[in-house]
């Protein structure tokens, strides 16, 4: 029994974590994507924790940007968990196979397969299961799948009933699956052998060709599933979150006078009287939610103030940011770090970039520099 | 003795008023707390020797009779209502009633038009006519911007004597900066003009058969009285620089509103709860301990007003509830409104260009060339219930509309 366990401590896991994250700015011109808060955690430590939880203890964050805070904060974070930390920097972009090669000397050191995911993915993440899985049909690599509404947004999945894949397609027009590739994947190091150190696509230029070969198989994920990568996907997915945090482990919800649904609210934020908060609200560290406030389907990260009468719908309020007395801000309004609403204005889908004072209302969607 | 005649028009006048108007006859619409024409009212009271005030309109009795009993009540002259049978335009109406004016011989009258908001100097403008014996009208007059002059009566005048040389009603093309603000001193005789114009009119409309449509008593103060008087040595001009403004449009109201909240400037005793002066609040309002009111906010009797509102350049109208948390900028609400938790009621100032020497309100049309709202002020029609979290955004919503989201730039019948 012990000895099992060891072997299974001996996966290693790489995260595709890239590029700059512009496609969640303004927050991440303060802050590497990892580390923005979601529900309260760093997007990646999610993903690392659900890692540890599966028995991963050597972590690869394949990055394409040197980021000295971030790799100090994360190791410090992360090697509370009992789990090692690795940077394997690209110096060009290597798309989401290429660094695969550039990690084979960590990937190749073992004959156990490896977890690989997309740095922006966030559901209940099926690390121990997928493993069984993989063990249990012997092949080279397994991709987990998730069922969307329209999947002719996305490229589909197409495979039998026991889980081998027999093709991808992109964009389909006519239905054909709603299955998408959900951006986690456990592979044997045999899979290196497919990978050249180069820009390559993991999706495009090494899946069809393992599928082709019978190879691949698809382990249908339970539950939800959101690529958080851009503001309106990042409130989504809170809300999928806090559900699934409500279905499964509720006190870590808030509940009280003014609390509505399923709101997170950490301890050493303070929220005073008359507001009324939520659905689906995270509210940070050290923030001051103000009296008379009405926040809903938003995230306020650390440090933040909301001030009195403000309503906010759909809005991510960076970190030390003060929203006025009676601000209205709503469709997706994000606030970079230390950004200042004046009172009485209006932000409709306002981006905010960071250490910037707004004194004008913003009645369409527009980006403030 | 002074007598003061005030021309209020009537009910198929004023549209551009609407839906204001719906509810209440414009000329009875408050500002800073008081019906549109009692200012008026109040500033001819403030002349000892004015012991008359006749109000000539179309509006039916029933409109005005609570007005003139309260005005009766409050102000010691006599104050009575003159229904024109039909609307006889601004001359008609004056000329119809004229044995009503004459009456008593006083020495002369004042003529103001109600749809003008001013700081009215009626001494010094009495002064200046006492001065000139030959005067039959006196004009004050005010500087305007050369674009925006056309849109007036526009004068000339003789820079030593200041009698006008010549007078055009809303011209073409530029005439002067100087222009006509509807208030006037008159001298009895301008009745004998006023005969010959009639006279003239009547010959004019008899000879057409009565085809060319309007009724034969109808008269234009400025076109048919005014204007043939101009270089005659009986008309005069003085300009003052005084504030003073239209209310043709709903919007110039909140303009009018912060000028006379400022002209009749009170200490606010013991105030309710946070005010921003100037703010009107009628005696009969509720008004949260948390609220915060002004500048330039007047709110009617029986307004509710809640914990946490902020309301600011907006007149709210009676019986109108103002919602927890609900902010409320640059609107009129109606009577018997309900704005929702968290709502916000927002317009857009039409304020004259500040930056403008003598620039007045530009009373835009409701649409612009493209077809498109301009952006205006946001006016609740009565009754209107606006629900929680909304926003009503520069949006004109009629009487009695229960709305059920937001709206922005938007009619809303």
């Amino acid at each position: 029994m012990c000895g099992s366990d060891k072997k299974l401590g001996e996966i290693r896991a790489l995260i595709l974590v890239g590029g700059y994250g512009t496609r969640l700015r303004p927050l991440t011109l303060s802050r590497p994507k990892p580390l923005v808060e979601f529900a309260n955690k760093p997007i990646l430590m999610h993903q690392i924790e659900a890692l540890v939880e599966a028995g991963v203890t050597q972590v690869i964050l394949a990055v394409s940007y040197r980021a000295d805070d971030m790799e100090k904060e994360l190791t410090e974070q992360v090697s509370k968990l009992g789990v090692s930390l690795t940077f394997s920097h690209e110096t060009e972009p290597l798309g989401t196979a290429g660094p695969l090669a550039l990690a084979r000397d960590l990937l190749a050191t073992s004959p156990e397969p490896f977890f690989v995911l997309n740095s922006d993915v966030i559901c209940d993440f099926p690390f121990k299961e997928l493993a069984k899985y993989h063990k249990s049909h012997g092949k080279e690599g397994t991709i987990v799948v998730t069922k969307v509404e329209e999947p002719s947004k996305y490229g589909v999945v197409v495979y039998k009933e026991d889980g081998q894949i027999e093709r991808f397609i992109e964009k389909p027009q006519e239905f054909i699956s709603n299955k998408i590739n959900a951006g986690m994947y456990i592979l044997n190091p045999s899979v290196l052998s497919r990978i050249e150190l180069r820009p390559m696509s993991i999706e495009k230029e090494v899946f069809p060709f393992m599928a082709l070969d019978g190879q691949l198989y698809a382990m249908e994920l339970q539950g939800f599933w959101m690529d958080v990568g851009q503001p309106k996907d990042f409130l989504t997915g809170m809300c999928l979150y806090l559900n699934s945090l409500r279905q499964k482990n509720s006190d870590k919800l808030h509940d009280g006078a003014g609390v509505v649904g399923n709101v997170l609210i950490d301890p050493t934020a303070t929220i005073g009287k008359g507001c009324r908060i939520g659905p689906n609200v995270t509210i940070g560290p050290n923030v001051v939610i103000e009296d008379g406030a009405c926040i809903k389907r938003s995230t306020i990260l650390r440090g933040a103030c909301v001030r009195q009468h403000a309503w906010l719908d759909g809005c991510i309020v960076g970190w030390r940011s003060v929203v006025g007395r009676w601000v209205r801000m709503e469709n997706c309004t994000v606030l970079g770090e230390d950004v200042i609403v004046k009172d009485e204005l209006y932000i409709n889908g306002g981006q905010v970039l960071p250490h910037k004072s707004i004194a004008l209302s913003v009645p369409e969607p527009q980006i403030i520099m | 003795m002074l007598k003061a005649v005030i021309l209020i028009g009537g009910p198929q006048k004023g549209t551009r008023f609407r839906p204001l108007s719906l509810d209440t006859p414009k000329p009875l619409f408050p500002i800073a707390g008081l019906p549109l024409i009692q200012h008026h009212i109040a500033a001819c009271v403030k002349l000892e020797e004015c012991k008359e005030i006749l109000i000539i309109g179309s509006y039916t009795t029933t409109h005005m009779t609570q007005f003139v009993t309260d005005m009766q009540k409050e102000y010691h002259v006599i104050i009575r209502y003159l229904q024109e049978f039909t609307a006889l335009g601004t001359g008609g109406g004056l000329y119809h009633f004229r044995d009503q004016v004459r009456a008593g011989n006083p020495s002369a009258f004042f003529l103001l038009n109600g749809d003008v908001c001013a700081d009215f100097p009626l001494k010094e403008l009495w002064t200046f006519h006492d001065e000139r014996p030959n005067a039959l009208v006196t004009i004050m007059g005010t500087e305007a911007t050369r674009q925006q002059s056309i849109h007036y009566g526009c004068m000339v005048s003789e820079a030593s004597t200041k009698a006008v040389t010549h007078y055009v009603e809303k011209p073409n093309s530029y005439v002067s900066t100087l222009i006509n603000c509807g208030v006037y001193v008159c001298s009895l005789q301008v009745f004998h003009t006023m005969a010959e114009a009639f006279q003239k009119k009547q010959d004019g409309y008899y000879s057409a058969s009565g085809q060319n449509g309007s009724h034969p008593g109808y008269m234009s103060w400025e076109q048919d009285v005014l204007a043939p008087l101009a270089g005659t040595n009986k008309l005069f001009a003085m300009q003052v620089n005084n504030w003073w403004s239209q209310v043709k449009t709903a919007g110039s109201t909140i303009y009018a509103n912060r000028h006379y909240l400022e002209l009749n400037r009170q200490k606010q005793i013991d105030p309710p709860c946070q005010i921003l002066p100037d703010v009107f609040l009628h005696p009969t309002a509720v008004i949260d301990s948390t609220a915060v009111i002004g500048p330039n906010v007047s709110i009617g009797a029986g307004v509710i007003v809640k914990a946490g509102v902020r309301i600011k350049e907006s007149i709210i109208l009676n019986n109108a509830t103002i919602n927890e948390h609900a902010l409320v900028m640059y609107s009129i609400i109606g009577q018997d409104v309900s704005v929702g938790e968290w709502s916000r009621v927002e317009g857009t100032p039409s304020d004259p260009d500040p930056d403008k020497p003598f620039a007045k309100m530009d009373n835009q049309p409701l649409f612009n060339t493209d077809g498109r709202l301009n952006p205006s002020i946001t006016i609740l029609g009565a009754g209107v219930v606006v629900p929680g979290e909304t926003i009503l955004l520069n949006s004109i919503v009629l009487p009695h509309k229960l709305l059920t989201r937001s709206f922005k730039h938007e009619i809303i019948l």
